[in-house]
C-alpha cells in the first residue's frame, strides 16, 4: 500500500459502469443483446467537451489506468507512470478515460459474466470479439459520456491496434491517434506464440472445455504457462541478461527441477500473480482478437487504401528492442499514413526493455510523447 | 522572417508555394515550419537525433525518426515536389546513393553542403598542413560527423556521373553576404554551396 498517495498520482479512484441495452452485432455473426462496460475517468471534461482522451488497453490491461482503489491497494493502475497530474497524459489538462474491453474479466461483460439466457457464466460460449467490435462498443460509451470528438485516442500494443481501428471506423471522432508499439497485423510468429499460449490453457485438464467455473477450478497450469511465454516475449534478451543473467537463487545449482535460476523465479512470480487475477477464457479471447486484427484484409492487404479515409493526425512510436512488435511493424503503419499525405510523426525510442517499454517512464519516451501531448492540449479550449 | 541559417533563406526562395516537401535531416524542423507557415508547404522531415525529434514534435512539424543511410525505401517514387538535404550530405555514408534516392522519391532535389574548396579550408590544409577547422567545419577531424566532404567542383562532377541536371547553383557565406568574389569564384569563396537539381530529362525526339 502507498504510505501516502504520491503528489503526482490521480489518487483514490472509483470505476463506473454503463449498461447498454442496444444489441451489439459482432463481427463473428453473433449478437450481444445487452452488456456492461466498466470504465474510469480522471481529470475534468472542460465546458467545450474537447479535452477528452481515450486510452485503449492491451492484452491483459484494464480500465484502471492510474491511481489507487484504497489505501491498502498495493499497486496503482497499469499506466501510473504516464497518466496523472503533470504527467505525459496530464489529468490537469485532459479528461482521461480508460475502459475495460468486452470479453474482459475486470467488470465489463465477458466470459465470467452471467449469461442471461442460461443464468450461468458465459464461459466458452462468450462470442469471439474483435478489435472493431471493441471500438464500436467504445464509440457507444463515447456517446454516453457526451463526448463528440476525442482530443486523442491512445494505446500501446493491442491498444494501439484499437487506436488504428478508431481512426478507420470513426475518422471524425478523434483529432489525434497515438499508436505505440503496435502493428497493422500480427506476423505468423506472433500468431504462433498466441497459439502456444492457447494450447497450454486448452489442454490443461482443469480447463473442462472452458466450463471450469462449474467445476470450481481454473486451468491454473495452462494459464501460468501462457503468461510465462507471453511475458518473456515482452522482454528483450538484453534486459533479461541485465536483470537476471545466470544468477542463481541459492548461489549453487542443486541438480533438481526446483527454482534454481533467478529468471525462473521471476517467471513463476509473474505466473503466480497473473493466475489470481486473470480469467483463462478472457485470455483466449484477447489473443484471438489480436490474431484476427487486420484492417487491410478486406482491401487486398493494402493498408494505404484502408487509411485513405482517415483524418486524424498520427503519432506512432516504437522501441528498438521490441521484437514482438518491432519498429519495422510501426514503419508499415507510418508508410501507409504518409502514402495518404496524412500528418504523421514517428519516434523510435532507444530502449533495451523490449515490448514492455511502452509501460515505462523512459526519458526519451516521456520527452517526445509529452511534446506531442502538449500539442494536443494546445488545441483544446482553455 | 529571420532564419537561423543562411542556406535556409535560399531554399525558401527556391521552393514553390504549396509544394510537397521531404526534408532529409530536418534538425529541429525550423525550415519545414517556416515553409508551411509562409508558403503553404506540406510534407515530412526525417531526422535521427532524439532531441531534434522532440523539438519537431513540439513545433507541430511532421517528423519521422529514421537513419538516412538506410535509404528512403518507405517512400514511393515521385511522392514529393522537392527533396531537401541541407548540410547533411557530407555526413551521410553513401552520398551518391542518397542523391539517387532523392530523385527517385522527388521531382527536384535541393542540396546544401559546406564547401571544402573554400579559401579558409584550402589555406588551413594547403599551407597549414592540417585538416581545416573553421566556422563551417567547427569540429576536429576525429570527432566530426562530416565524413564525405567535397567542393563545388567535386559535387558537379558527381552530378554529371549520376545523370543529374543542375538547375540552379548558389554559393553563400556563413552570414549570407554576397560579395563580387563569391559570384566569380564560388568554389574559392563560397562557404556553403547550394544546388537545385533534377534527373536529366530525355531529349524529345
Amino acid at each position: 500500500m502507498p504510505e501516502a498517495i504520491p503528489q503526482n498520482s490521480v489518487g483514490l479512484v472509483k470505476p463506473s459502469t454503463f449498461h447498454f441495452d442496444q444489441p451489439l452485432a459482432l463481427d463473428c455473426g453473433e449478437t450481444l443483446d445487452a452488456y456492461d462496460l466498466v470504465y474510469e475517468t480522471y481529470g475534468e471534461l472542460n465546458p467545450s467537451r474537447d479535452n477528452a482522451v481515450l486510452v485503449c488497453h492491451a492484452l491483459s490491461g484494464t480500465h484502471h489506468l492510474a491511481g489507487y482503489y484504497n489505501m491498502e491497494d498495493r499497486k496503482p493502475g497499469w499506466w501510473e507512470s504516464l497518466v496523472g497530474p503533470g504527467k505525459v497524459i496530464d489529468t490537469n489538462r485532459f479528461f482521461v478515460v480508460g475502459v475495460n474491453n468486452l470479453g474482459g474479466c475486470n467488470g465489463s461483460t465477458g466470459p465470467i459474466s452471467i449469461n442471461p439466457a442460461t443464468s450461468k457464466p458465459y464461459g466458452p460460449d462468450f462470442p469471439m470479439v474483435t478489435v472493431s467490435d471493441w471500438v464500436e462498443s467504445q464509440n457507444r460509451l463515447t456517446q454516453k459520456l457526451g463526448i463528440k470528438q476525442w482530443a486523442a485516442v491512445i494505446g500501446g500494443s493491442l491498444g494501439g491496434m484499437q487506436v488504428l481501428q478508431w481512426a478507420i471506423d470513426f475518422p471524425d471522432s478523434l483529432r489525434h491517434a497515438i499508436v505505440i508499439a503496435a502493428a497493422p497485423k500480427l506476423t505468423a510468429q506472433n500468431i504462433a506464440f498466441n497459439e502456444v499460449a492457447r494450447q497450454a490453457i486448452r489442454t490443461d485438464p482443469a480447463f473442462h472445455s472452458g466450463h471450469y467455473y462449474e467445476h470450481n477450478t481454473i486451468p491454473e497450469s495452462g494459464l501460468r504457462i501462457a503468461r510465462m511465454l507471453g511475458h518473456l516475449t515482452y522482454m528483450s534478451d538484453d534486459i533479461m541478461a541485465e536483470k537476471f543473467g545466470r544468477a542463481l537463487r541459492e548461489g549453487s545449482i542443486n541438480f533438481d527441477y526446483g527454482i534454481e535460476f533467478q529468471v525462473e523465479s521471476y517467471l513463476r512470480h509473474q505466473a503466480d500473480s497473473f493466475v489470481g487475477t486473470f480469467d483463462a477464457n478472457t485470455y483466449l479471447l484477447m489473443t484471438k482478437a489480436l490474431d484476427y486484427f487486420d484492417p487491410a484484409a478486406s482491401s487486398g492487404s493494402d493498408l494505404s487504401s484502408v487509411l485513405a479515409s482517415v483524418s486524424a493526425d498520427f503519432f506512432v512510436l516504437s522501441f528498438t528492442s521490441d521484437w514482438r512488435f518491432s519498429p519495422q511493424r510501426s514503419h508499415e503503419i507510418v508508410k501507409a499514413l504518409h502514402d495518404n499525405d496524412l500528418n504523421v510523426s514517428y519516434a523510435e525510442i532507444e530502449s533495451h526493455h523490449g515490448h514492455d517499454a511502452f509501460l515505462l517512464a523512459l526519458p526519451q519516451y516521456i520527452s517526445v510523447f509529452g511534446s506531442y501531448m502538449d500539442r494536443v492540449a494546445s488545441e483544446c479550449a482553455k | 522572417m529571420s532564419l537561423s541559417r543562411s542556406d535556409f533563406q535560399v531554399i525558401c526562395d527556391w521552393i514553390r508555394p504549396n509544394s510537397r516537401v521531404l526534408d532529409l535531416g530536418c534538425g529541429n524542423g525550423e525550415l519545414l515550419r517556416e515553409l508551411s507557415r509562409h508558403q503553404g508547404v506540406s510534407g515530412y522531415g526525417i531526422e535521427i537525433d532524439d532531441k531534434d525529434i522532440s523539438q519537431c514534435i513540439r513545433a507541430g512539424v511532421n517528423v519521422i525518426q529514421r537513419d538516412l543511410d538506410l535509404g528512403l525505401s518507405d517512400f514511393d517514387e515521385d511522392s514529393f515536389d522537392f527533396v531537401i538535404l541541407s548540410l547533411t550530405l557530407q555526413a551521410s555514408n553513401y552520398p551518391h546513393r542518397l542523391l539517387g534516392e532523392m530523385l527517385r522519391v522527388g521531382a527536384e532535389g535541393i542540396v546544401t553542403f559546406p564547401n571544402f574548396g573554400n579559401i579558409t579550408s584550402r589555406i588551413q590544409l594547403g599551407l597549414g598542413g592540417r585538416m581545416p577547422v573553421n566556422r563551417t567545419l567547427p569540429l576536429e577531424w576525429y570527432n566530426t560527423t562530416n565524413i564525405h566532404l567535397c567542393t563545388l567542383k567535386d559535387f558537379e562532377e558527381l552530378c554529371e556521373k549520376l545523370d543529374i541536371e543542375i538547375l540552379e547553383r548558389r554559393a553563400v557565406s556563413h552570414n549570407h553576404k554576397a560579395g563580387p568574389g563569391l559570384k566569380l569564384f564560388p568554389n574559392l569563396f563560397g562557404e556553403i554551396a547550394l544546388y537545385r537539381f533534377r534527373k536529366k530529362q530525355a531529349v524529345a525526339a
